[in-house]
């Protein structure tokens, strides 16, 4: 792009690139820089072309890009695109890591001069001076900019000897890595090697880094126009020095501990920066601040949207991905309004009169071996985001948004530390609470603040809270004295952390304080700190303050629950959800109220609704939003289950929850009564029994014969969820799942082998089915219904079968009188089917069958939940000519140690859809948008048990016929060969001999590992484990499904990567 | 007793009265006492040792907006070139200050002291535990009030400071000379902040401070910088006379804030009161006739009328979010002057190339 020439581009057909499925590292924040980049697209009347396999993201929506296409983004794919689209620009920093490293190799391909297509934003240059390391050293060298003391290395042996000339401990980072993958801290020569040699399996490039232990980490968004003109969005604080990666941090914004030197001194070196590299739009950088002085050093600049920026807009109310893609048209930030104040421009720098804390969130319990330690790169699902004017406050809201069954910083129970000390050094995801505890068993400040680094800045404030909590301890719940309650409050202590303390209930607690008029204000985000009167509503609670800010109540207003923090089993799909009910509202004339507060999200884009609470999704805070707009009543069923969860509670506290009615959810919900109403309805399921006593659980088991599977009640995601298979294990699952749902029953089944498992998605208006979608999992049952591949018409499923599950979903829905979204899992055997699971809300497939289908179930869900009448669509679903595949999209690379199986307890973090003329088609797009590589020339086997093994022949013999080299281990080898197929024989990992199936992966000669684990459930570190985890620290694909790898074999078999059709959404739905 | 938070435990009650009768209960640190003055707010988010010691506050009751103050403590007092080196002046220039949440506790490797403690040693009250937005919201709609922080012991009657020349009580009594050059630089102290002296010394000029009113005419000097200062400018008519006549003498002149106001009132030009003043650290300003813009640091309450501009006088820089005057410039190049403060301290340093124009125009 040529900047010299000062004006406006106006391209006709601009290619924009998502981050496809949402992985660790990369999540739903690139859903919301993506959608503001096409809505900024859209406004210039530019026709955009999105490429994402993500089919649950608002940006593949049929309102917002012109065309969409659901293949992989990778370099093969887009430049087929770009050859049928003709696009005359392309954005490439609104989609992560993944369409930067996509736009990289594409331009060094050139494909955007052979098809004459600019780059928008910031040249391709200025991203690869950012990417490589040392090229970046250099640059910023330049003006004298500091950087952290570095080399780069090629090699083991190369970084073994830079890392002893800078002096240990040293940071390995990777070139090109999302989310800091594959880096970490050695502090010894082992350890360098041992971390080097994983890295260079990814990268040909590693560097190798002074360690800045201690220092403070510190980050700017910086946005840049062609005129040149640069401001900072905002600064950040981390909580967590040095050392623990940003997006593994508590962040505090704007910072807290610094001077105004310090922060300056900060913002004028990113504007040189940013200014020196010449990038346009939108860029991060990282500090780290020695805490000491003012000796700085940059850590990195990302040249793109990113988390941080996804953050930094929430934070502040800053447009910043739309003026972003405004700035890559050419247009200067003073020639742009000012979204929130209107009368102002883009060009200005927000105020905040608030303070903002995001912590990220964990699902490493949900992972077998993996280790819990947080450091330098990244592990974390998701984050929340909390508003308050104190820091307490913020921090302790945002602790309970978490939903990890936190209260806040006090009045927990469920967190247990062995050794404080160990834990303050080397910080797990619990580390905030081994802060509080270590301060309950009376050590100081200075001893907490030598152990860990944190700032004691920030410790005091934890301090406080302690302190409140002591207060608080000496008053019983009905003689609390008013001043301290309102401290309370103000301090963020919830009415049910401060019932806990004081042995009251949450509601005697919440009776008292209003009946001292003890109540949370509506606060302003305004950009400005009130300077100018702004009209926004972008608003959040607080009990620091002294009068509303808007004026209520607000005719037909309803609210929406939002789907809350992002997390293995929740995520974007009920964003959309969401979303696209706000839209529905809104097209019926209702004011809508949005109560959300994750960062990464579309939902919380103060546009997209009337109203925005950023604040916690709880009774407290819905009672108190209720109860001043005096809305309409509640929407629940959109985003997942938290909002889910709530129906009950509301409905108790005499709120009106819309839809289907909450006694109903609350039958479906809990195993046990939903069981019961099923038998009495005479409806199949897996033969069932309620826990009392672990004896008659035991009897049971044996009754119907192992194995059994554990299910708690009101869960999502399966958690807790597993299968039995002896008297030992049902015991010890047993324990966990009523420690993990405590107030709700727990149920044990029969858990049916070999069964094919189908989903029902539908929407019913007083007890009628009004639309639906069937879909099969391709995995038989035993695989989580978030992490099995899921095929839409189903193709293998008999029409009796069809049959039945429509017939029992029109019963069902009947008997619970649905209005709104739902959805059943079923499994099936030979025509025998039954319901294993049934929820009233919207599922996470609730996009996928919109988008399959080309249906928006939640505008017909939404419809009939506010008693509109909703005319019946006729199924649709056996007239496609096309089919849809969604396949999951795992994060065990991030995950160290974790054992990349599946089970019933859900480990996907994301999920990509695609389209195709048949199965083979959509299926091989899907999983080559997943990761997997093709071609695939060479496979390992090991195919577990002899059944196993018999009836995988057919597939291998598919392979053997493409001509593909097999690897097996002894058992599976001696079977292919006694078949007559050649196989050559590789040593188990834990066994001496050569060669090895270990050295094989890792030298990078096997294309494809399928390990198909004998029992999914063992625990030990067998050889099994150690195949499939080196496959994943060596990005090699992997397949752990027999039928998933049948249906692999197969479609090989019949197809390769030329014959895949570029069609996007809109052609395969007209046809 | 209060029980705002653990370690607050000592502070007491007081409030904050307004002109127009209404209250704001909080918490009294620094300084257990009372105080008048006229209330005004920032928006910085950082930066109150540096803006409670800026003389344009004199007389004023500062109310910050960002909610969290004291966090980094107090640096200490250190000269260096007669100057202090960590304020900008060498004592608290307010009346009072309010915040919302005092932080009691303070992290910093280059503190020495506490707000709270500060304010204690140079006599100031501090009020916290307001709702210091809607107080801004008030103040943002009625113009700035009077006000006082009382205590239940303490009261105190009302002050105003815009009746007394403010600029003669912040500038000093007697010329004072900082640094060595071969060029002089004179500076009108209408209330200077340090670091505007930090910077002309930077640039190897020779510092000539000397009070509002000095008689500059019997004075050899290369270059006029007029500082910044509280209240009305048009109090200030023995600056302007002097501005005057160094103009008719063809020696450069740059003016700062006040020093602006001066320069247009010296000009011909017309000042009025603004009504939303410029009181924060992220004011952005536009080059008139450019794409170049600023993110500026300003705390004013009066502005230069365009319009009122003579000929061979042009605006220079506009503000982007009201479009009022931030800059003039005569059309020989050699007089200019600006709303904001390009020394920052506290805020940004995008225009601090300005003083590098001014260098050289001064050695022109």
């Amino acid at each position: 792009m040529d900047i010299k020439n000062n004006e406006i581009i106006k391209p006709e057909k601009v290619v924009v690139l998502g981050s496809a499925a949402l992985k660790i590292g990369e999540a739903g924040e690139f859903d919301y820089s993506g959608s503001q980049a096409i809505k900024a697209l859209k406004e210039e009347g530019i026709h955009t072309v999105l490429i994402n396999p993500n089919i649950a993201t608002i940006q593949t929506s049929e309102h917002l890009a012109d065309k969409v296409y659901f293949l992989p983004v990778t370099a093969e794919f887009v430049e087929k695109v770009i050859a049928k689209e003709k696009p005359d620009g392309i954005l490439l920093s609104f989609g992560g890591q993944t369409a930067l490293n996509c736009g990289l190799e594409l331009s060094r391909k050139g494909v955007f001069e052979k098809y004459n297509v600019q780059v928008l934003g910031s040249p391709i240059q200025a991203v690869i001076d950012t990417e490589d390391r040392e090229i970046f050293a250099q640059r910023l060298d330049e003006i004298g900019a500091s950087s952290a003391r570095s080399q780069a290395a090629e090699s083991v042996d190369e970084a073994i000897k830079i890392a002893e000339s800078l002096g240990f401990p040293v940071i390995i980072r990777i070139a090109y890595a999302l989310g800091g993958l594959g880096s970490g801290v050695c502090r010894s020569r082992e350890e360098v090697e041992t971390l080097a040699r994983k890295a260079l399996s990814y990268t040909p490039q590693i560097l190798v880094e002074e360690y800045l232990e201690g220092w403070k980490e510190i980050e700017y968004e910086v946005m840049r126009d062609q005129y040149n003109n640069c401001i900072t969005i905002c600064n950040m604080e981390n909580f967590d020095p040095m050392g623990i990666h940003t997006g593994e941090s508590i962040v505090v914004a704007p910072s807290q501990t610094l001077s105004n030197r310090e922060y300056h001194l900060l913002r004028e070196v990113a504007i040189k920066v940013i200014r020196h590299l010449g990038i346009v739009g939108e860029c991060n950088i990282q500090y780290a601040l020695d805490p000491k002085s003012e000796q700085y050093r940059i850590i990195e600049v990302n040249a793109r949207l990113s988390r941080s920026s996804a953050l930094a807009s929430k934070a502040t109310g800053y447009p910043l991905a739309f003026i972003a893609a405004k700035l890559a048209l050419g247009y200067g930030l003073h020639n742009l309004p000012n979204a929130i104040t209107r009368v102002t421009t883009a060009f200005f720098e927000p105020s905040l009169d608030y303070v903002v804390v995001k912590i990220p969130r964990w699902d490493l319990k949900k992972f077998r071996m993996v280790s819990r330690e947080i450091g330098s790169s990244m592990k974390s699902v998701g984050e929340v985001m909390a508003i308050g004017r104190k820091f307490e406050e913020a921090l302790q809201k945002a602790l309970r948004m978490l939903e990890t069954g936190a209260q806040g910083l006090v009045a927990n129970s469920g967190f247990e530390f062995e050794d404080l000390e160990k834990e303050l050094i080397n910080p797990t995801e619990e580390r905030v609470f081994a802060i509080v505890e270590a301060m309950e068993s009376g050590m100081d400040v200075d001893n907490i603040h030598r152990l860990s680094h944190i700032d004691k800045w920030f410790l005091y404030k934890i301090a406080n809270v302690v302190e409140i909590e002591k207060q608080l301890k000496k008053s019983t719940g009905d003689k609390l004295p008013p001043a301290l309650l309102k401290t309370a409050k103000q301090m963020g202590f919830s009415d049910k952390q401060i019932a806990i303390i004081t042995g009251s209930t949450q509601r005697s607690v919440r009776e008292w304080r209003h009946r001292h008029n003890i109540r949370p204000f509506i606060r302003q985000i305004d950009t400005l700190g009130a300077e100018y009167p702004a009209q926004t509503n972008y608003l959040y609670l607080s009990y620091n303050g002294i009068a509303d800010e808007i004026e209520y109540p607000i005719d037909r207003s309803v609210m929406i629950l939002g789907s809350g923090c992002y997390r293995i089993g929740s995520s974007v799909e009920f964003d959309w959800c969401c979303v696209n009910a706000g839209y529905a509202l809104r097209k019926m004339g209702y004011h809508t109220v949005m109560l959300n507060y994750n960062p990464e999200t579309v939902s919380t884009d103060y546009d997209e609704f009337d109203k925005l609470f950023f604040d916690e999704i709880r009774l407290e805070t819905v009672l108190e939003i209720y109860h001043k707009l005096k809305t309409i009543g509640v929407v629940v069923s959109m985003g997942g289950q938290i909002p889910n969860n709530l129906a009950m509670e509301l409905d108790e506290a005499g709120l009106h929850v819309l839809g289907t009615s909450p006694d109903k959810i609350d039958s479906a919900e809990n195993r046990d009564s939903f069981s019961q109403m099923l038998d009495d309805m005479n409806i199949k399921q897996p033969q069932w029994k309620r826990l009392h006593t672990l004896d008659a659980a035991k009897d049971f088991a044996n009754d119907v014969g192992y194995p059994v599977l554990v299910r708690p009640s009101y869960v999502l995601s399966g958690a807790a969820m597993a299968v039995a298979a002896n008297d030992e294990q049902l015991s010890q699952y047993l324990q966990r799942a009523v420690k993990i749902s405590p107030d709700h029953p727990t149920v044990i089944s029969k858990f049916l082998e070999n069964a094919k498992e189908i989903e029902m998605d539908a929407v019913a208006q007083n007890g009628e089915i009004v639309a639906y979608a069937i879909s099969e999992h391709v995995e038989n049952a035993g695989v989580h219904s978030g992490d099995a591949t899921l095929v839409i018409p189903p193709q293998r499923t008999y029409l009796e079968t069809i049959r039945q599950v429509r017939e029992i979903s029109t019963k069902i829905a009947e008997a619970l009188h649905i209005n709104g979204p739902f959805n059943i899992q079923f499994i099936a055997k030979e025509n025998e089917v039954m319901v294993i699971e049934c929820n009233l809300r919207a599922s996470r497939s609730f996009p996928f069958v919109s988008k399959i289908m080309g249906q928006n179930f939640i505008d017909i869900a939404t419809r009939a939940i506010m008693g509109h009448r909703v005319e019946k669509n006729e199924a649709r679903l056996f007239e496609l000519d096309y089919v849809g595949v969604k396949a999951p999209q795992f994060s065990f690379t991030r995950l160290q140690g974790a054992d990349p199986t599946l089970g019933v307890e859900m480990a996907s973090t994301g999920e990509v859809a695609c389209l195709g003329n048949d199965f083979e088609e959509a299926f091989l797009k899907a999983l080559l948008s997943v990761g997997f590589k093709m071609p695939v020339k060479s496979v390992l086997l090991s195919t577990g048990s002899i059944e196993s093994k018999a009836e995988m022949l057919e597939a291998t013999r598919l392979l053997m016929k493409q001509g593909i080299k097999f690897y097996a281990t002894e058992g599976t080898a001696k079977f292919m060969q006694s078949n007559g197929i050649p196989a050559e024989k590789l040593y188990w990992p834990l066994e001496e001999g050569q060669p090895n199936t270990i050295d094989y992966i890792k030298a990078g000669k096997i294309d494809l590992v399928v390990n198909i684990p004998k029992n999914s459930q063992k625990e030990e570190l067998t050889n099994g484990y150690l195949i499939r985890r080196t496959a994943v620290d060596f990005d090699v694909p992997l397949i752990t499904n027999r039928q998933v790898a049948m249906r692999f074999a197969q479609t090989l078999s019949r197809i390769g990567v030329e014959d895949l059709q570029i069609k996007s959404w809109s052609e395969y739905l007209e046809k | 007793m209060s029980f705002n938070n653990g370690n607050e435990a000592s502070f007491q009650s007081g409030h904050l009265t307004l002109e127009d009768g209404s209250v704001f209960e909080g918490y009294v640190f620094g300084k257990n006492g009372a105080s008048a003055g006229e209330v005004v707010f920032n928006t910085g988010m950082v930066g109150y040792p540096d803006t409670l010691t800026d003389p344009s506050y004199l007389g004023q009751i500062l109310v910050m907006t960002y909610p969290l103050v004291g966090n980094y403590g107090i640096p200490p007092h250190k000269q260096m070139s007669n100057l202090e080196r960590n304020f900008e002046s060498s004592r608290i220039q307010v009346k009072g200050l309010i915040v919302s949440d005092y932080s009691t506790d303070y992290s910093h490797w280059h503190a020495e002291k506490s707000l709270d403690r500060w304010l204690k040693d140079y006599g100031v009250p501090g009020l916290t535990g307001v709702d210091t937005r809607a107080l801004t919201k008030k103040l943002r709609a009625s113009g700035t009030m009077l006000g006082k922080i009382e205590i239940k012991r303490e009261s105190v009657d009302w002050y105003n400071p815009n009746l007394e020349n403010l600029v003669a009580t912040a500038s000093i009594d007697a010329p004072e000379t900082y640094g060595e050059g071969k060029k002089t630089v004179v500076l009108i102290d209408c209330g200077a902040k340090n670091n505007i002296i930090h910077h002309l010394m930077k640039r190897g000029f020779k510092v000539v401070r000397v009070p509002w009113d000095y008689d500059l005419s019997k004075m050899q000097f290369d270059g006029l910088m007029i500082s910044n200062g509280p209240g009305d400018p048009k109090m200030c008519r023995p600056t302007v006379a002097q501005i005057q006549e160094t103009i008719a003498r063809d020696i450069p002149v740059f003016g700062i804030c006040m020093g602006h106001q001066l320069l247009a009132l010296a000009a011909g030009a017309d000042t009025y009161k603004l009504k939303y003043g410029h009181r924060s650290q992220n004011q952005p300003v536009l080059e008139v006739g450019t794409n170049h813009c600023l993110v500026t640091s300003q705390n004013h309450g009066f502005a230069v009328d365009d319009r009122s501009l003579p000929k061979d006088w042009s605006p220079w820089f506009i503000n982007l979010n009201d479009q009022t005057n931030e800059g003039i410039r005569h059309k020989s190049g050699r007089f200019m002057s600006v709303q904001f403060h390009p020394e920052a301290m506290p805020g940004p340093v995008d225009a601090e190339y300005l003083f590098d124009e001014f260098a050289r125009m001064v050695n022109g």
